[in-house]
């Protein structure tokens, strides 16, 4: 397979011209330009600004899946070397520390407003005159989303945890199960294929993506509590910005990965990957384990400190 | 759809295409490095004109030529285009040509994603240009996006300056994990990493620096694009949010950002030195670890930004101590350099020149620096032109001076001609006047009480300023006599040797010049 | 070699001794202030002292690349050494200049941590930015205001374009300057109306981020009386090049004397509203209002500059409505830079302000509300807010 060279290293490979690349630069930016344009005609009330969005990401989508489609190709014929196949792995590797110092950058910012700016607001801390002399009716409650001033609405309630004892009524508490059982699930799953063992392999993914599905069904039904019944709302101030922010994010990432779970799925119902061979399915499980990682993170900081 | 290319029979196979294809569909690391390199010199000029406009309208007091309205648009997109559109991508082309080559391997790691990380930069900067000519006028809040400027009180166009950033983030996050693949993966064997030439290293902990803090900035301009779009109220404190929290996500991001701009440099002088002083590069290792250490302490030292927000105390002095500290290794990297000249035996050809200015430069810059670093100085430095001297002083004549140096030190390896010395020689001494005369007056003007961004000042400023502009158009217009030497030498001249200049040292000089198209089919065998 | 090359290190050192002579000559201009107040001083002199001790270091870095440059090369025909690496040097070059960086450190935390010692002031001023003026309130020692007044650029607009010759103070003069007194310790409560903003006077070395929503505490003492100028030094958005700061410090007993006199016009100015308005001095002070607060964004035609600020001659809100011109004034517009000016104009100036914009810019008489509006109309509106 990998290509020997007479001196005992490998030969290098680099695969010939491409039309995609380009495409998809060209999509991405159709697609967000045409965002923009929606977002921004949104604010005034104008419509009809979709069309250049959803062209851009038909675009995107098809150049997407035929890129994929080619690396799986190219891998099937063999044509990948252990080199090309290392390159991959540090790709996938490096992509999500990205992904972890984008969350990053959320933490700290719902670290700094819990611990500093909104300190300050109530008129505690070093700067604790800020709010004495500015906003002398506001007291710190972040568990009950107050604000500093009335124009942001206080919400009815927020989602922070109960005590201990009352968490078997607290769907966070089973979205965090949900998502920890199915990082239990995909390492079976993943065992499975090292072993050999197909239809183990195929029913432990299988059940993963079950389980995201539900996160994400639970996630949902979350979101319209809150915004139903709770009046907790991208415009409840900072408790709803950061609440809304971090979780969404972190249910774009689980939607995305779940995705990623679903192809592997079908990949694998169609005879693909082997004992070796299988960084397709590895990367999806890395993801996925990362995306269980940051909610660990938001379970503990968003919904129960 | 791919190949792989076989040592045996590598004739019949992979020459470029013909025609705007070749361009379009390539993987080629040489090709891609060349796309970047013309893209970021027409984003230079392009930035350079705005910058022109800005020294324009300053050249006298009184508003004489643009509204303070189109003035600030101008600071802002010359800040970003300048950043985002010429310097970064620059670095990414010269490590697109060089590491491959200086690696001993046949391309980058990771050649499709190569030409997308490329391709993504036209159309991002076309959105970030676009703005401009919008409704409203472009981005006019600087190059910091400082909020609610940017935010509340910002044209409607800031949402597309969003996504062109997200858009230029991604470009750079896939660069960085492309060289990063590329450097830990396609080494020739026996080029063990404490081997590597000093370029490789410099980039590498510059594509580290890179993917953790890009993403940083994504999430800034996200919170923004909440804030304007969505009702969030992250920077708003009736909302119990805080204007400052943007300007420690931004700064978390934008100090390492400008040592992004700068650790490539420090690399390309690293080889430039050594060559023209025929002399090995002095401690080497040491090189490597106070890079490394300068990539550390960047994470830690960004609120020296922001030391008129009113930080505790506490904050404050931690904050002042851990950037005074990054003079010790960069000191460290100038005491190098100048040891390896030290008896050395030294010729001054046009990258020579340019790598001495730089170190001469450079180190002005980080004097400058350094003194903006002590927090009760800053006061009175901070938002004025001393710290626009600053910058510049280790953005043009540091980064942009390390560029020129590099594409005089490679150029005949690239085309397979020499340039002409002579013009070289002659765009270095106008750069080198122009710079000065440009940004030297600025130490002047801020120190005397000129705040930077505005569009007219009070009178006792008048005489830096016109220097300021006199020199500014100095430069900018001996930057047309670098584009035609460039254009000479791609079009012919002398023939150049593999080896071009008598003290250089790489496996980059060992090929031909021009470099084959893929340079290393088989891995050469370091020792 | 050629004759460019020969020419490197004399460049180089012109350069040099440029660099290093030209700033020695202080506060010609060229330099920092040493200003009038102990803190500005000690940073002055700090400010210095790192100067100092950068141009040594620089004297000795680029004398050794200077050397090299003249005797290393190769045109005098020098073989190079073979030296490459001496762990001895590194370590000797890493320690010294953090021993220097430590020595510059000490004075340094020193005159930070003698300007964060706030508290036992004599009196207390809240500084509030706007786009783009500057407004000082006079705060008693529970902090409720006493006094306050804008303070905005009084630069002339043709001066600015060119038309006429400009004054000894372009662009650093103002209508209502901030009074201080001397060698009293004056706290300042720094804030913003909508953007950031920052407040410098050079001369005090205070330079503070005036941020919406929060309060920046300093902090000054000045010793000598005199007029003292800085500008706002945070980019603010159009006009940030044109909202000076102009202080006068005064002696102890002429400020006690001002202050006096501007509680007595403050009181007044609450007895104004009690008085009887004809609609001609309505009109007039209403202009006046009109150029300090509107000008800036709507233009004194009433042109604006759209699409950013709305014209207003020719608007249909000039001659529709009255509460729904009122209320655009009274609230502003949220998320726009048209600021709420109900707490900002006194009922007198809102009333005035008003009146002059219908007449000025609709057609006088055709609104819908041909009696002039009294201050008393503004705070029955007020109170049914
Ligand atoms: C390439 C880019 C680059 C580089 C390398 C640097 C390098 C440094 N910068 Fe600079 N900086 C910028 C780009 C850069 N900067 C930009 C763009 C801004 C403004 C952004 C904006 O607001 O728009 C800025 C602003 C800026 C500020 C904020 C000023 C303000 O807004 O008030 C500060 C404050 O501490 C600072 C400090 C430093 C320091 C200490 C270094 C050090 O790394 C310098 C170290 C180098 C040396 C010191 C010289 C060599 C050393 C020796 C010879 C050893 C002996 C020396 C001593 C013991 C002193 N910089
Ligand atoms: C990153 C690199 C970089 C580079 C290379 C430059 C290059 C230059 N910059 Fe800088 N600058 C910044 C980064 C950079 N800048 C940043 C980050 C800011 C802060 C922005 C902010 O405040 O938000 C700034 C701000 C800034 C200001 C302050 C503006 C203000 O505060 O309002 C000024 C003022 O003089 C200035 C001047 C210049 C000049 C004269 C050059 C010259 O070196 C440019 C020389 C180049 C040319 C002039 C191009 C030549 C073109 C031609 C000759 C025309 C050819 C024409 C066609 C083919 C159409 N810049
Ligand atoms: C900082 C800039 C600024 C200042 C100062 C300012 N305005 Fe405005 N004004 C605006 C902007 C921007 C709008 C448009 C708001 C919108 O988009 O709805 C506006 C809108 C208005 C409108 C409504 C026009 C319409 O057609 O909707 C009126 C009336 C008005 N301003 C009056 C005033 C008065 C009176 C003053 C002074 C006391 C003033 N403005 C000062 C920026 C300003
Ligand atoms: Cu106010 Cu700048
Ligand atoms: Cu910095």
């Amino acid at each position: 397979m990998a290509q020997q060279e007479a001196g005992g290293h490998e030969a290098y490979y680099v695969p010939s011209e491409s039309k995609l690349p380009v495409w998809l630069a060209f999509g991405l930016g159709v697609m967000l330009y045409g965002l923009g344009a929606w977002m921004n005609s949104a604010q005034t009330g104008g419509h009809g600004k979709e069309l250049l969005f959803v062209v851009g990401f038909v675009v995107v989508a098809i150049a997407l899946y035929r890129w994929f489609a080619a690396v799986i190709e190219e891998n099937h014929r063999g044509m990948n070397s252990a080199q090309v196949k290392r390159s991959y792995v540090w790709g996938m590797g490096w992509f999500i520390f990205s992904e972890v110092m984008f969350f990053a950058a959320f933490f700290g910012a719902l670290f700094y407003i819990r611990f500093l700016a909104l300190p300050w607001l109530g008129g505690e801390g070093e700067k604790g005159i800020t709010g004495q002399y500015l906003w002398p009716d506001f007291t710190v409650d972040w568990n009950a989303g107050t604000n500093p001033h009335p124009q942001w609405a206080t919400p009815d309630a927020t989602l922070a945890a109960p005590p201990l004892t009352q968490w078997l009524a607290y769907l966070p508490f089973y979205n965090t199960v949900v998502l920890l059982t199915s990082s239990v699930t995909i390492h079976v799953a993943h065992t499975a294929l090292k072993e050999g063992n197909r239809s183990k392999l195929n029913l432990w993914l299988g059940i993963t993506v079950a389980l995201g599905i539900l996160f994400l069904i639970l996630q949902m039904a979350e979101y319209v509590h809150a915004y139903r019944d709770l009046g907790l709302t991208l415009n409840t101030g900072i408790y709803g910005s950061t609440f809304f922010l971090l979780t969404g994010f972190h249910g774009f990432h689980v939607t995305l990965g779940t995705f990623m779970l679903i192809v592997m799925l079908a990949r694998c119902l169609k005879g693909h990957f082997t004992k070796e061979d299988h960084f397709g399915f590895e990367a999806t499980a890395w993801y996925w384990h990362f995306v269980d990682v940051v909610w660990l993170g938001l379970f503990l900081f968003v919904y129960v400190f | 759809m791919s190949a792989v290319i076989d040592a045996h029979h590598d004739d019949h196979h992979h020459g470029p295409a013909k025609g705007i294809t070749r361009w379009l569909y390539t993987t080629n690391h040489k090709d891609i490095g060349s796309m970047y390199l013309w893209f970021s010199f027409i984003m230079f000029l392009a930035g350079g004109v705005m910058a022109l406009v800005i020294r324009a309208e300053l050249f006298q007091p009184g508003q004489s030529f643009v509204e303070p309205h189109f003035f600030n648009q101008m600071t802002t997109m010359h800040g970003l285009v300048m950043v985002f559109g010429a310097i970064m991508p620059a670095f990414v082309g010269l490590a697109n040509w060089m590491l491959p080559m200086m690696v001993g391997a046949p391309d980058m790691a990771l050649p499709r994603m190569n030409n997308l990380s490329f391709w993504i930069l036209p159309f991002a900067s076309l959105m970030l240009i676009s703005t401009l000519f919008m409704e409203g006028g472009g981005p006019d809040f600087g190059w910091t996006m400082y909020a609610p400027l940017s935010t509340t009180y910002a044209p409607d166009s800031v949402t597309f300056m969003i996504f062109a950033i997200h858009l230029l983030g991604a470009s750079s996050i896939m660069g960085a994990i492309n060289i990063i693949a590329t450097i830990l993966n396609m080494r020739a064997p026996g080029m063990t990493l404490m081997k590597m030439p000093m370029f490789v290293w410099t980039w590498l902990i510059t594509a580290y620096l890179l993917i953790a803090v890009m993403p940083v900035l994504a999430g800034a301009v996200t919170m923004m694009l909440f804030d304007i779009h969505f009702g969030t109220s992250c920077f708003d404190a009736a909302g119990g949010g805080d204007p400052v929290l943007f300007q420690h996500i931004f700064w978390f991001f934008g100090h390492p950002e400008v040592y992004i701009m700068i650790l490539p440099a420090f690399g390309i002088v690293s080889h430039v030195i050594p060559a023209f002083s025929r002399k090995r590069l002095f401690g080497y290792d040491s090189m490597v670890y106070a890079t490394s250490s300068i990539a550390f302490l960047s994470f830690i030292v960004w609120a020296h930004h922001m030391f008129t927000v009113g930080m505790p105390l506490a904050g404050q002095l931690f904050f002042m101590y851990a950037t005074m500290l990054i003079a010790v290794p960069t000191g460290v990297k100038v005491f190098n350099w100048i040891s390896t000249m030290w008896q050395g035996s030294m010729t001054f050809e046009t990258p020579m020149l340019f790598a001495l200015a730089f170190v001469f430069l450079f180190t002005v810059g980080g004097f400058s620096g350094v003194m903006l670093a002590i927090a009760p100085a800053d006061y009175q430095y901070h938002d004025t032109y001393f710290v626009v001297a600053h910058f510049h002083y280790v953005l043009v004549s540091g980064a942009l001076f390390s560029i020129f140096c590099a594409v005089y030190y490679w150029l005949p390896k690239w085309t397979g001609f020499m340039y002409s010395e002579a013009l070289g020689k002659l765009h270095f001494w106008l750069s080198f006047i122009g710079v000065n005369l440009a940004f030297f007056p600025m130490h002047f003007s801020g120190l005397a009480g000129m705040p930077r961004r505005i569009p007219d000042y009070a009178l006792q400023f008048a005489n830096f300023n016109a220097w300021s502009t006199v020199g500014a158009f100095v430069f900018g217009l001996s930057q047309l006599l670098f584009l035609y030497l460039v254009i000479k030498c791609i079009r012919g001249g002398q023939k150049a040797t593999a080896g071009v200049w008598d003290g250089a040292e790489g496996l980059e000089w060992t090929v031909p010049s021009p470099a084959p198209y893929h340079t290393f089919s088989t891995p050469p065998v370091v020792k | 070699m050629t004759i460019a090359t020969r020419f490197v290190p004399s460049g180089l050192l012109l350069l040099a001794v440029v660099a290093l002579a030209v700033p020695a000559s202080a506060s010609s201009g060229w330099n920092m202030t040493p200003g009038v107040t102990e803190i500005s001083r000690a940073i002055y002199d700090l400010h210095m002292l790192i100067f100092w001790i950068c141009v040594a270091i620089g004297v000795v870095v680029f004398g050794a690349m200077l050397i090299s440059i003249i005797l290393h090369r190769k045109s005098r025909g020098v073989t190079p050494a073979t030296f490459h690496e001496s762990t001895k040097l590194e370590i000797v070059w890493t320690l010294v200049p953090l021993g220097i960086l430590i020595g510059m450190a000490v004075p340094a935390t020193s005159v930070l941590v003698q300007m964060y010692d706030s508290g036992g002031e004599d009196m207390v001023v809240e500084v509030r930015g706007y786009q783009w003026r500057w407004q000082y309130k006079y705060l008693d020692d529970d902090l409720n205001e006493q006094i306050s007044f804008f303070s905005n650029l009084s630069t002339p607009r043709e001066q600015i374009l060119g038309l006429s010759e400009k004054g000894e103070n372009y662009l650093l003069e103002v209508d209502n300057p901030l009074v201080i007194p001397i060698n009293r310790k004056v706290r300042f409560l720094l804030t913003s109306n909508d953007v950031i903003h920052a407040w410098w006077v050079p001369d005090f070395a205070l330079k503070r981020d005036a941020i919406p929503g929060f309060i920046n505490d300093m902090w000054t003492i000045v010793e000598e009386p005199g007029i003292y100028r800085g500008q706002c030094a945070e980019l603010c958005g159009i006009d940030h090049g044109f909202m000076p700061i102009v202080v006068h410090a005064l002696p102890e007993d002429e400020y006690d004397a001002w202050y006096a006199e501007q509680l007595q016009l403050a009181r007044l100015e609450e007895q104004l509203m009690e008085r009887d308005w004809s609609e001609a001095e309505l009109l007039a002070r209403g202009e006046e209002v009109y150029s300090t607060h509107c000008v800036g964004c709507h233009q004194a035609d009433g042109q604006g500059v759209p699409p950013v600020f709305p014209a207003l001659a020719g608007n249909a809100m000039m001659t529709g409505d009255f509460d729904v011109h009122m209320e655009v004034v009274y609230h502003g517009r949220a998320g726009t830079a048209m600021q709420a000016f109900g707490p900002v104009l006194s009922p007198v100036d809102m009333a005035s302000v008003m009146n002059y914009q219908r007449h000025a810019f609709g057609k006088a008489g055709a609104s819908e509300r041909s009696e002039p509006v009294k201050p008393k109309d503004i705070v029955t509106f007020a109170a049914a807010q």
